[in-house]
């Protein structure tokens, strides 16, 4: 079937607009990394006066981001394994079985999705200062109640699509595995995860990607020595000159991994999203 | 939320009496082990999701009965039974605190409202143009996505350098290349940071109502769009007769979703302006925010977030409610 031109033309212009807003901050972050400092104090120019590799050193210096970084790092890699580990459970349970509270489950677990995070940060961090107090165990400004937090944030999300896909896996695999003698488990382990692996990994970049990315309990639930990147890429901004250059080139440097985990599963995301969403 | 789990949970619903037993019988010899698996599977779900949101929820909705200032942190549970008192404050619309509160909601309605709206319709206008194959498709998609996938902190920390007034790109811009303004305005500070937290807004979320509008695209049959080009419906009788009927129950989930992240954003002005919004962008998250831990008043700031909490329910019941009525009647 033809197109009449107008939509042709439509497409190329609209299109570009799209590319051109949302490249042109991923341009100056890009750019502004490898200029030099007067660049970034004087007037904006687009193309750097000479390029410089000297802010994507300094960056570590002016202020502690090695340590943000493997904060970071720890605090959302631990999130990401135990929120997929107890989200394929949960998933797996509400695909395959029939059980009282499932539907009351499900809905709750969602509906959590949808209050403001501002809503849980007073209290827990009461309940947090208060279980130190009574039991000892520091979960305030720790990277273990970071990671606590974190990994109910990408609970939700990851159960409904876990679910997704376990529902498009034909029960038959699960019961000739039974035939064979396997239990519960290891019809899991050994059937049911390799072939939702797809699903598995999307799920697990976005536990990393959630818990990379959070600054509002970041910014309370830390301190010196815990502190993550979300709350640290600021303290730039502390200085009285902000080395913008540095700001920039710390912000690429940040965004890589996370990023380039997501624009490679993409299509995960989508299948994902078809299989949970619209079906 | 409640349509979305509705196809996943199904018939899961305990049935009672005698057939329900053999039922259940006939279902534990197909699927092995006992009644306690499911529940064992999900305990380290359950007590997650208790710790962290059911139980604080109802500890915020304690708090807000208390008056929970600086002095009560370490030991909360002296602190003072005040009944409604903190309601009576934060709802009495002629005091400062009262008034800011309104003035918040909003800010954070009008910013709610745009986000959604342009969000939207980029990611419907992208989608429906990105439906078709053609050379370059994947690359384009892949670079819209791209904002979605970063760091709110690292993006939004981009955004802040480039509406600096003097080094940024955009008064570079506007100013210097487009010559629009005599003067160079400032983006972060006075009412224009309303503008420059909904354009950062639109910019960080809209990716993903492309992405959910893409899935939603792919499930629609490409026969339905044959059988309408045989019958010589062109190309804007199709989207309106085809594409946005079949998108009504993704549109449906898309729009409460975004309206929700909006409205409870938090990061984007955080991130934008620091702890102390302009008042022209002065967020509900940040709001509360300010009021709790620059004050040390937690019982005011729990029972702002248990009426920001109320206000939302009571929104997504009554926007659940309509649009489901309309889907039926259709």
């Amino acid at each position: 079937m033809r197109e009449p031109s107008w939509v042709k033309v439509t497409r190329v212009v609209v299109l570009t607009a799209f590319a051109l807003f949302t490249l042109i901050p991923i341009y100056v972050m890009l750019t502004s990394g490898l200029k030099p400092l007067r660049d970034v104090q004087g007037p904006f120019r687009w193309i750097p006066s000479h390029l410089t590799l000297r802010p994507f050193v300094d960056m570590w210096h002016t202020v502690p981001l090695g340590r943000y970084f493997i904060n970071s790092a720890i605090v959302s890699s631990c999130a990401m394994a135990c929120s997929v580990v107890v989200a394929i459970f949960a998933a797996y349970a509400v695909s395959r079985y029939r059980f009282v509270g499932r539907r009351v489950f499900s809905i709750t677990v969602l509906s959590t999705q949808m209050f403001p995070g501002i809503l849980f940060l007073l209290p827990l961090f009461l309940i947090y200062v208060n279980i130190n107090k009574y039991t000892g165990l520091q979960l305030y400004a720790t990277r273990t109640g970071l990671v606590v937090t974190y990994l109910t944030f990408s609970l939700p999300f990851s159960i409904w699509m876990l679910v997704g896909y376990f529902d498009s896996i034909p029960r038959g695999l699960d019961e000739s595995a039974q035939v064979d003698g396997a239990g519960p488990l290891r019809t899991l382990i050994q059937v049911i995860l390799p072939t939702a692996l797809p699903g598995v990994v999307a799920v697990a970049v976005y536990a990393f990607m959630t818990a990379w990315g959070e600054v509002l309990f970041a910014s309370v639930m830390t301190n010196d020595s815990t502190r993550t990147l979300a709350v640290g890429l600021q303290s730039y901004s502390t200085y009285e000159d902000v080395y913008w250059n540095q700001v920039m080139a710390a912000s690429l440097v940040v965004s890589v991994p996370v990023v380039a985990g997501f624009l490679a599963l993409q299509r995960h995301f989508v299948a994902g999203l078809t299989a949970g969403a619209v079906k | 939320m409640a349509t979305v789990t509705t196809p996943a949970a199904g018939s899961g619903t305990a049935k009672g009496g005698a057939s329900g037993e053999s039922a259940k019988k006939r279902r534990r010899r197909r699927v092995k082990g006992n009644r306690a698996t499911p529940y064992l599977m999900l305990l380290l779900a359950v007590i997650l999701e208790l710790l962290v949101h059911l139980i604080p929820m109802v500890t915020g909705v304690w708090m807000s009965l208390r008056g929970l200032t600086q002095f009560y942190i370490r030991n909360w549970s002296a602190a003072p039974f005040v009944g409604l008192g903190n309601f009576r404050v934060v709802l009495d619309f002629n005091s400062p605190i009262g008034a800011n509160l309104l003035h918040s909601l909003g800010v954070t309605a009008a910013y709610s409202a745009l986000t959604v709206g342009f969000c939207w319709l980029f990611g419907i206008t992208a989608g429906v143009l990105l439906q078709r194959p053609f050379r370059g498709r994947g690359l384009i998609r892949t670079v819209f996505l791209a904002p979605y996938a970063l760091p709110a902190y690292a993006a939004v920390i981009t955004w802040s350098f480039m509406l600096q007034r003097d080094t940024g790109v955009v008064n570079h811009v506007l100013v210097d290349e487009l010559h629009l303004f005599g003067s160079r305005p400032f983006w972060l500070i006075g009412s224009n940071s309303f503008v420059s937290l909904v354009v950062v807004s639109v910019w960080r979320t809209w990716p993903f109502a492309l992405l959910v509008l893409t899935a939603g695209l792919q499930t629609i049959p490409g026969e339905l769009y044959e059988a309408a080009a045989m019958d010589g419906a062109g190309f804007m009788r199709q989207l309106r007769s085809i594409t946005l009927p079949m998108l009504r129950p993704v549109n449906q989930v898309l729009l409460l979703v975004l309206f929700l992240w909006s409205f409870n954003d938090f990061n984007t002005p955080y991130v934008l302006f620091g702890a102390a919004a302009p008042h022209a962008a002065d967020l509900i998250s940040i709001h509360i925010y300010q009021s709790s831990f620059v004050t040390w008043n937690f019982g005011l700031g729990s029972a702002m977030s248990v009426l920001l909490l109320l206000f939302l329910l009571v929104v997504t019941a009554v926007y659940l409610f309509a649009t489901s009525r309309r889907r039926n009647d259709a």
